[in-house]
C-alpha cells in the first residue's frame, strides 16, 4: 500500500518536463554506466600473488541464509614480454568452500576466469580455498600467478538493476527495496550474534567449572598424598627399627 | 523503466571496499596490490582476530616505495590517505617476528569517495524529500553494518582467548596433578633409598 502512493508520487513528478527526451538520454547512460561497471568490476579489484602450488584460503563469518559471490581473475607473468598477460588458457583455479562444520559445500575448478556463488545454510565460518591446478603452469617456471578477488556479502550481492528490471520498480521504490535488504542483513546478523554470545558463554562457564573442580581435585590429591607418605614413611621407620 | 541518474549512482557504486580475513602463517608475509588514481581518499583497516598475541606488522607502500604508514605489533589499526598519484599501492602484513603461532588477519580497504557517477548536469532536479531520506537511512546503516563488523571481529579475539584458556586450564590442571603424583611417589622412594644403602654401609663398617 505504501509502494502505491510513492509509486503515484513518482509519477506526477516525472510527467512535468520534456520526459521522453530525458528518458532517452537515461537509458544511454544507464548503459554505458552498465559497460563501464562492468569493466570496473574486472579491473580494479585487489589482487596479490600465489604460487603454483599454494593454497590460499580466506575465512568468511557469515550467519546463516546469506548469500556470497566471489568473482576472480588470474594473470600470469610472461618473462618474454616482462608483464602480466591478461588470461591464459588451460589455466584453472580450483575453489573449495568449507562450512562451519567442516563440511565442503562448493568444489569446483574454474577457468583463469570465473565466479563462485554459494549461501550459507549453517552460520558460522566458512573457508574459502583457491588454489591453481595448472600442471602446465610448470613449464614457466616458479612464475607466480597474480589472481585479483571481489568478495560480495550478503546485501552486496544483490543485482539493484535487475532487480528493478525484473519487480518493475521506481526509483524510490528501488531504494526502500535496498533499505530493506540492509535491515535484513542487520537482523540476520543480530541473531547470529545472539547465538555466538551463547557459545562464548558457555565456553566461559565451563572453563570456570574446570578451574573449580580441578581445584578442589588438586587439593584432596595434595592431602591424601601427605596423609600417604607420612603414614607409609613412618611404617617403613619403624621396619628398620630407627623410630 | 524510467531511471533517474540518482538511482544509477545507487546501483552502481564506484566506492570500492575490499574486506577480507585471511591466515597469516607463522614467518610469513602476504601483501595485496590496488591500482589507484591520484586523488582518492583510501583507507586501510586491520585487525588481528586469532592467533598468539594478536599482533601483526603493517606496511603500506605507494607505487614509488614511499612507506606511507609502517607499524609494528599492531593489535587493530585504522589509517586514511589520500592516492598522491597513479598507481599500484602495495600494503603487506608481516607475521615474520612469530616462531609458531599463525594468525587471522581481518582487513578492510576502502578506495572510495570519488565524485558521483552522474555529472551534476544530468540530475533533472534535486532530491525530494522522500529520496534524500533514504539516502540518510542507507548511510546510517552503512555504518551500523561496520560497527556490527568491528563488534563481531573483538567477539570473535574475544571467543578466541577464551576458548584458549579453556583449553590451556584443562591441560595444565592435568599435567599439575600428575606432576604433583610423581614428584610425592619418587620423594617417597628417594627417601627409602638412602636409609636403605646406609644400613649396607653400617653393617659393613661394623663387621
Amino acid at each position: 500500500m505504501g509502494y502505491v502512493a510513492l509509486e503515484s508520487l513518482v509519477r506526477m513528478r516525472s510527467f512535468t518536463g520534456s520526459v521522453k527526451m530525458v528518458a532517452v538520454r537515461m537509458q544511454f547512460t544507464l548503459y554505458l554506466v552498465l559497460l563501464l561497471n562492468i569493466y570496473n568490476s574486472f579491473v580494479s579489484a585487489l589482487y596479490f600473488h600465489i604460487g603454483e602450488t599454494e593454497k590460499k584460503c580466506f575465512i568468511e563469518e557469515i550467519p546463516d541464509e546469506t548469500m556470497i559471490i566471489g568473482n576472480y581473475r588470474t594473470q600470469l607473468y610472461d618473462k618474454q614480454k616482462e608483464e602480466y598477460l591478461p588470461a591464459t588458457q588451460g589455466l584453472g583455479m580450483f575453489v573449495e568452500v568449507k562450512d562451519p562444520d567442516e563440511k565442503v559445500i562448493l568444489s569446483r575448478q574454474y577457468g583463469s576466469e570465473g565466479r563462485f556463488i554459494f549461501t550459507s545454510h549453517t552460520p558460522g565460518e566458512h573457508q574459502i580455498c583457491l588454489h591453481s591446478n595448472s600442471s602446465k603452469f610448470a613449464l614457466f617456471a616458479g612464475g607466480m600467478l597474480r589472481v585479483h578477488l571481489d568478495i560480495q556479502v550478503g546485501e552486496h550481492t544483490n543485482n539493484y538493476a535487475e532487480i528493478a528490471a525484473k519487480d518493475k520498480l521506481t526509483e524510490l521504490q528501488l531504494r526502500v527495496r535496498q533499505l530493506m535488504e540492509q535491515v535484513d542483513q542487520v537482523q540476520k546478523e543480530q541473531n547470529y550474534q545472539r547465538y555466538r554470545e551463547e557459545r562464548f558463554r558457555q565456553t566461559s562457564e565451563s572453563t570456570n567449572q574446570r578451574v573449580l573442580w580441578w581445584s578442589i581435585v588438586q587439593t584432596l590429591i595434595l592431602v591424601a598424598i601427605g596423609f600417604w607418605q607420612m603414614r607409609h614413611l613412618k611404617s617403613f621407620f619403624e621396619a628398620k627399627k630407627l623410630v | 523503466v524510467s531511471l533517474s541518474p540518482q538511482l544509477c549512482a545507487l546501483m552502481f557504486s564506484w566506492i570500492r571496499a575490499s574486506e577480507l580475513t585471511f591466515e597469516l602463517p607463522d614467518n610469513a608475509k602476504q601483501c595485496f596490490y590496488e591500482d589507484i588514481i591520484i586523488g582518492t581518499k583510501c583507507t586501510l583497516e586491520f585487525q588481528v582476530v586469532t592467533g598468539g598475541h594478536y599482533d601483526v606488522d603493517c606496511r603500506l607502500e605507494d607505487p614509488d616505495g614511499t612507506v606511507l604508514y609502517k607499524e609494528m605489533k599492531k593489535q587493530y589499526d585504522s589509517f586514511t590517505f589520500t592516492a598522491s598519484r597513479n598507481g599500484t599501492f602495495k600494503f603487506c602484513f608481516s607475521n615474520e617476528f612469530s616462531t609458531f603461532t599463525h594468525k587471522t588477519v581481518y582487513f578492510d580497504f576502502q578506495v572510495g569517495d570519488d565524485p558521483p557517477l552522474f555529472p551534476n548536469e544530468n540530475r533533472v532536479t534535486a532530491l525530494t524529500q522522500m529520496e534524500s531520506a533514504c539516502v540518510s537511512i542507507h548511510e546510517a546503516l552503512k555504518s551500523v553494518i561496520d560497527y556490527q563488523t568491528h563488534f563481531r571481529l573483538r567477539e570473535a579475539q574475544g571467543r578466541s582467548r577464551a576458548e584458549d584458556l579453556n583449553t590451556r586450564v584443562a591441560f595444565w590442571s592435568i599435567g599439575e596433578a600428575f606432576i604433583l603424583l610423581v614428584v610425592s611417589i619418587s620423594q617417597v622412594l628417594l627417601l627409602r633409598s638412602f636409609f636403605s644403602d646406609k644400613k649396607t654401609t653400617t653393617t659393613r663398617v661394623g663387621s
